[in-house]
């Protein structure tokens, strides 16, 4: 009686280690194929942002691979450290691509890139994650509205800091009524990012 | 042949899974906010049931009844990640746009059920037109649904299938209003309810007639 149980667990157990080796087997042959292709396309994904940031003709390095590691700072968001692309051309460092976190998107945080130039200036703003209502607050994302290029060409000198807001509160941007505090969290963190470059111009440009 | 035209008629209307059985809310809920992601979202679980049933059962006399169910979780996990993999490596707007949603085939209990009531019981064949047609019943009403929210909530049908088709669809986008403000319950989970509820209501409708 206790044989025959515990030839029958022991079958069970035996049957379910088998299943067990060939899913594990199935997943990590798909998971070697798909190794490469999965990283070029996220690589891929990549570089499109970062050239809409910066013009691909501005610099002559791979942007990808030159970067900088910065600690977190309270005007960047971040909370750990993240890598600040750097464009260059002829090993000059032309302009630099920062990640900016808005903490106090409606739903969470905004993260954005933010490309800067030589002179302090703003080369494009483009969000990379945030998770802001659709149809409403999402019109942040250039795929939705061309808003986010409100951003192109400001700098710290051009706008005041009173000016750095949407214009319901006095300031130079763009809203769309019912949906401003995404609009205002974003301004803030590009806001920030400007500040943060100014401080570190130094360590960031130079090459 | 008769029984595929069975099996056929039951996925798509009398046991269709998103307006009858109504099982796989979870997706049907969360991702039908249009039309291009209800249908994209539906597909991919069709393959996926399609699949997971004709892999279930030309191998059920070798498993276990104690331990069928965590054979048969372990067998759909494994192809939703191959899936998931694949989507990623080779469709990589696709996979932006659906991203978190690939996982949660998984936890959509649509494709276990038909994996315990028929795959367990059923030869291969009949069973992988099972998964399918179940699949393909589910991306009819993920389809209908996204679209009646989408029109709604923006007044526009097929937004998104560039992402799908390449930069050169998006003229196939329709644009039913010129000013149109949209609107938001349509977009949000509340608007998913609603439009569910109409389309049982509807099917209710034409089977009493």
């Amino acid at each position: 009686m206790f044989k025959d149980h515990l030839k029958k667990i022991s079958t069970t157990a035996a049957a379910m280690i088998i299943f067990s080796l060939a899913a594990s087997t199935a997943l990590s042959v798909f998971y070697f194929i798909t190794k490469s292709p999965i990283d070029e396309s996220d690589a891929r994904a990549k570089r499109i942002f970062l050239n809409q940031v910066i013009p691909a003709d501005l610099y002559d390095n791979n942007l990808v691979k030159d970067t900088i590691s910065v600690e977190p700072s309270p005007l960047l968001g971040n909370k750990k450290n993240i890598d600040v692309y750097r464009a260059k051309k002829n090993n000059q460092v032309i302009a630099v691509i920062i990640e900016a976190i808005a903490p106090d998107g409606y739903s969470g945080e905004i993260k954005t890139l933010v490309g800067i130039d030589q002179e302090d200036k703003i080369l494009g703003v483009r969000v990379i994650t945030h998770k802001e209502t659709p149809g409403l607050g999402d019109y942040i994302e250039i795929d939705k509205s061309q808003w986010i290029k409100n951003f192109n060409l400001k700098s710290l000198d051009k706008v005041s800091e009173k000016q750095w807001a949407v214009k319901k509160d006095g300031g130079d941007f763009d809203y769309i009524s019912g949906a401003t505090i995404t609009p205002r969290a974003v301004i803030k963190s590009t806001y920030k990012c400007l500040l943060y470059s100014k401080e570190n111009k130094k360590r960031l440009f130079t090459s | 042949m008769s029984d595929i035209k069975k099996i056929a008629l039951d996925g798509f209307w009398k046991q269709n899974p998103g307006v009858v059985q109504l099982l796989g809310l979870c997706p049907t809920l969360a991702v039908t906010t249009s039309m291009i992601n209800g249908l994209s979202l539906g597909i991919a679980t069709a393959i996926v049931m399609a699949v997971s049933n004709a892999s279930v059962s030309p191998i059920r006399k070798f498993i276990p009844t104690e331990i069928r169910v965590p054979v048969f979780i372990l067998i759909i996990a494994s192809l939703v990640t191959i899936i998931d993999f694949s989507i990623h490596a080779f469709i990589q707007p696709l996979y932006k746009a659906l991203g978190i949603f690939i996982p949660l085939i998984v936890t959509n209990c649509i494709v276990l059920a038909r994996v315990e009531s028929f795959a367990a019981k059923n030869e291969t064949t009949p069973s992988f037109y099972d998964g399918l047609f179940m699949g393909l019943g589910l991306a009819m009403v993920l389809t209908l649904l996204g679209g009646l929210r989408e029109f709604f909530g923006k007044g526009t049908l097929l937004s998104g299938i560039d992402l799908i088709l390449g930069p050169s669809a998006s003229n196939l986008v329709l644009h039913f209003f010129g000013d149109y403000n949209g609107f938001l319950l349509a977009i949000l989970p509340p608007g998913a309810f609603i439009g569910l509820a109409c389309l049982i209501a509807l099917k209710n409708r034409i089977e009493a007639r």
